[in-house]
């Protein structure tokens, strides 16, 4: 299933941020081309980024910045190209974390706050994503499938955009935002790579979509895979 | 809803699973990444590894198997024994950990829990507790109240239960949450692998003194054992080794058991590569 002729491939950021080996291997096992990008040349050829990561903010952004990679990833969100951040990378999406007062990505008006009124802390475990509109990315999957979290804090959208942007919710004490989509940038809170089956699924159906985000709508032969399962094309 | 979890504990010493009771008299129960991907499929929350390999040098063989399991159990993976510093702890997640559990090294150096905690986030960051309970008899009491009313200790045990410490297992419990861990896992090394109920006496008197989740261990027997782990026990996560390793219960009887019980569980199954 992995590096055929015409996978998507994908550069899975690396800054230090811990356990790459799974969403490398999720990735490939649906069909990706998996490269891992510790530098900007590493982008030069991608196709798509994953900004995965746990963690607080302001280590996060040094060890970014250190490899040069914060401005590439931002000129890559502004040209339209395929960005999935999980965790704490789509925590760097917001204007700044409560966490350590980091400044972010500021790409999505907001900042990244604690879960308020959380019966436990950190938040770890396996909870319901809650959809507040259809995406491609949970094609196939139930409302309010089980995905697993951890994580003490979360971004929190603000403006008139907020409500557009918000694809799913979850409650722990609180309600908070557990995935949001904004054109080509998606992100979510949960570890898909680390969800199961239907985590397997949600990351067949980035694929899948940033296929189609890459090659562009109106392109000739469908990116999409046969078959209902998880896979490339 | 947050579900509680689920977890197949899989001792490793040397490169396979083992399981002794009270931490000794080893059982050869099969290979670490094979049994992890059949847990995934069954449908485990979450998997744990504790290497109880002494020798140093076992700490490759550790490593490979780590990632090899990473590779094939889409879920996640906590690994401890034998983590002593931050390189320890990077090397560990780098191989594809998503969390480690330190135990001695933590006891004999509480700020490491703190360093560790600072580099990779309190979510990564589990503190192990091997806790035996004091006996307390009328008269000889040391805090002199005696009879009925007298409150449980538990003193903490390390070294995979073969040292005594002079701390004691609640007290530690709050203060390594305070000084950073995410997760306390807690074992009563009185239960463990005597199937005689997990200890949820020593499992109230810590969950009701913290906020972050807490992992049960020792002594699961029966579905209705994982019942009492939570409803009892206040526990977040229930783990268990032998039950599981020699199919005395599937992971899904013990679910099912849970969810009579009015305790929210995922249900979906999960996969393996």
């Amino acid at each position: 299933m992995s590096g055929a002729a015409g996978s998507l491939r994908v550069a899975v950021v690396d800054y230090g941020a811990g356990n790459l080996v799974s969403i490398e291997q999720a990735l490939t096992f649906v069909g990706a081309e998996v490269r891992v990008a510790t530098g900007p040349g590493d982008l030069a050829d991608a196709q798509a980024v994953v900004v995965p990561g746990v963690g607080a903010a302001a280590p996060a952004m040094r060890r970014l910045g250190r490899a040069g990679l914060v401005d590439p990833l931002l000129r890559w969100i502004a040209l339209g190209k395929p960005y999935l951040g999980i965790c704490l990378g789509l925590q760097l999406l917001f204007d700044g974390s409560d966490e350590d007062g980091a400044a972010t990505f500021g790409v999505i008006p907001g900042r990244t706050a604690l879960l308020e009124d959380a019966p436990t802390l950190p938040h770890i475990g396996w909870n319901q994503v809650e959809r507040r509109h259809e995406h491609a990315l949970f094609a196939g999957l139930a409302d309010a499938t089980d995905l697993y979290f951890v994580h003490s804090y979360a971004g929190r959208p603000e403006g008139p955009g907020a409500d557009a942007i918000t694809l799913a919710e979850t409650e722990h004490g609180r309600r908070f935002v557990s995935a949001v989509d904004r054109g080509n940038v998606l992100g979510v809170q949960f570890h898909p790579e680390r969800s199961g089956g239907a985590g397997v699924r949600l990351l067949g159906n980035f694929v899948r979509w940033a296929t189609a985000l890459a090659v562009g709508a109106g392109a000739e032969r469908s990116p999409v895979g046969a078959g209902g399962t998880a896979g490339g094309d | 809803m947050l579900r509680r979890r689920i977890i197949p504990c899989l001792d490793v010493a040397n490169g396979r699973v083992v399981k002794g009771t009270r931490f000794v008299d080893l059982v050869d129960e099969g290979d670490p990444p094979e049994l992890a991907a059949r847990y995934a499929d069954e449908g485990a929350d979450e998997l744990v590894f504790l290497d109880i390999t002494a020798a140093p040098e076992g700490r490759r063989t550790l490593l490979e198997i780590v990632e090899r399991t990473a590779r094939r159990a889409f879920i996640p993976l906590t690994v401890g024994g034998g983590v002593r510093t931050v390189r320890d702890m990077r090397d560990v997640l780098r191989a594809g950990a998503d969390k480690v559990s330190l135990n001695t090294a933590a006891a004999a150096d509480p700020s490491l829990v703190t360093r560790c905690a600072a580099r990779f986030g309190r979510q990564a960051v589990v503190v192990a507790i091997d806790a035996r309970r004091i006996e307390v008899t009328e008269g000889t009491d040391p805090g002199g109240r005696g009879g009925p009313d007298a409150r449980p200790r538990w003193e903490v045990l390390v070294k995979g239960g073969r040292e005594t410490t002079s701390l004691e297992a609640v007290e530690w419990a709050v203060r390594a949450a305070e000084l950073g861990a995410g997760e306390l896992l807690v074992t009563s090394i009185d239960r463990d692998g005597t199937q005689s109920g997990y200890d949820t006496e020593l499992l109230r008197a810590i969950t009701s003194r913290v906020t972050v989740p807490v992992i049960a261990s020792g002594g699961a027997a029966a579905p209705s054992d994982f019942v009492a782990a939570v409803r009892d026990g206040g526990a977040d996560a229930v783990l268990a080794a032998s039950i599981f390793h020699r199919r005395i219960h599937a992971i899904a009887d013990v679910k099912r058991a849970l969810q009579a019980a009015g305790i929210p569980v995922r249900t979906t199954q999960g996969v393996a590569a």
